[in-house]
């Protein structure tokens, strides 16, 4: 399973733990499961359309992903804040 | 003892103080985060905010202290698998029945609670509304930003859209109608006003102890019904603009109304340099300037939709508004005189007294 990596008020949500292997063989169906799983993240990350919130970033393996970027088995993803604001 | 809670661009403040005298900032919540609506419930006491968070999307949270714990609250999200999601809570309202509250958001979408606002339901009937596809947003998007109660009958609802303008239920919103006759749509060419359902109701107001009566801010044109909101006519004739958003009353006078004009829907400022609240008491036939301690020379100030609060009524009625500029001013003796409550706060979106 690959590996979702969270940081911030995403870890919290998620019981504290910043590491999560989750099943899903794109960005889109990893985030689901991870959802199902830590249902306190439900709406932080997808949006009810199921899409990756605008300024929310997705690495995958360190290159940037969205919800169709497949997935493989040992892939490290990283779930973070985007650099924007004012 | 006054309480005001303020929703500003970075995070929520509570100012106390004595009404007349500057207030101090007692509590910060939401740090960084825009915080467009905050309200305390007045039946329990919770303190309710709506967060919209730049990352992590609009969110309503409640508290018992503004410097305790904040839990989310659930329910706040449009149906999966289907092409919209919720852009925005624009404002929090106590209902009429126990424990009753609503939300009002964007796209046009109207939340219930039941149960002091822990959990909400979103009302179906709205989002389903045959003619949602028609629905066009204003420059802030397709806001649900007035909902008015009507005092004692938990079923009766009034809604200001913007821009689809008014609705009524009498039926506790399990159907909806128009209330838009009368509403003139001065930015449509004239030929494409008649029926149209683009109308930018910027602010909506029911006076409680006359509760057929109320009074609507739009995008151009001041308007009062005398029939529960079903027609209007223009009692805009005599204000230095009749464009602007935030608008109050006094409870205790179902002639009152309260505005703060912006020059024109193209220059969004105060007119003239001059920070002036205009006051009818005679349900919009004549308005007079407020202006005494307000900020009278060189003063472009921008006051948002719901950054106009009150407490009491009669001549105990407080008001208070927040500008983008930080700035806060209130009067403690119904407008005819202001004191400035806090400068150097980050834009404020709401105030609300209690």
């Amino acid at each position: 399973m690959a590996l979702v990596r969270l940081r911030g008020p995403l870890k919290r949500l998620a019981g504290g733990a910043p590491e999560h292997p989750v099943p899903g063989a794109t960005v889109g169906e990893l985030l689901r499961a991870l959802e199902d799983a830590q249902p306190g993240l439900r709406g932080w990350i997808l949006d009810e359309r199921g899409r990756v919130r605008r300024h929310i970033n997705v690495f995958v393996n360190g290159e940037y992903g969205r919800e169709a970027t497949p997935v493989g088995e040992d892939d490290r993803v990283d779930v973070l804040p985007a650099i924007s604001g004012g | 003892m006054t309480e005001l809670l303020v929703g500003t661009k970075k995070g929520m403040f509570v100012l106390e103080g004595e009404p007349g005298g500057p207030f101090a900032v007692t509590a910060r919540a939401f740090a960084g985060e825009p915080v467009e609506y905050a309200m305390r419930d007045p039946r329990s006491g919770r303190l309710l905010a709506a967060v919209t968070s730049a990352f992590y999307g609009p969110k309503i949270w409640h508290a018992d202290d503004a410097g305790g714990e904040w839990e989310q609250a659930g329910g706040v999200a449009l149906p999966e698998g289907e092409d919209a999601a919720l852009e925005r809570i624009w404002v929090i309202v106590a209902g009429e029945a126990d424990g009753a509250l609503y939300a009002g958001g964007d796209p046009g979408v109207l939340f219930r609670s039941t149960d002091g606002g822990t959990s909400w339901e979103l009302d179906r009937t709205l989002w389903d509304h045959p003619t949602r596809p028609k629905w066009q947003p204003g420059g802030g998007g397709l806001c649900l930003h007035s909902i008015v109660p009507w005092p004692g009958d938990p079923d009766r609802l009034a809604l200001g859209i913007s821009a689809v303008g008014v609705w009524l239920t009498d039926d506790g919103g399990r159907t909806w109608r128009h209330g838009n006759d009368g509403l003139v749509a001065r930015y449509m060419p004239e030929e494409a006003r008649e029926g149209t359902m683009d109308l930018c109701v910027h602010n909506l107001h029911r006076a409680p102890a006359r509760p057929e009566r109320m009074f609507m801010q739009f995008h151009g044109g001041v308007y009062r019904s005398d029939d529960a909101g079903e027609s209007w006519t223009d009692i805009g004739a005599g204000l230095p603009s009749d464009f602007g958003f935030p608008m109050t009353l006094d409870p205790a006078d179902p002639d009152s109304a309260f505005v703060i004009p912006l020059a024109a829907d193209v220059d969004r400022v105060t007119p003239d340099g001059r920070v002036r609240v205009y006051e009818t008491r005679d349900a919009g036939a004549t308005w007079t300037a407020r202006g005494d301690g307000l900020p009278a020379d060189d003063a472009y100030l921008t006051v948002l939709r719901q950054a106009f609060g009150r407490r009491g009524e009669g001549e105990s009625l407080e008001l208070y508004f927040g500008a983008t500029s930080g700035d806060m001013f209130g009067s403690a003796d119904a407008g005819a005189t202001w004191f400035t409550v806090a400068e150097h706060l980050p834009p404020v979106f709401s105030v609300r007294a209690s």
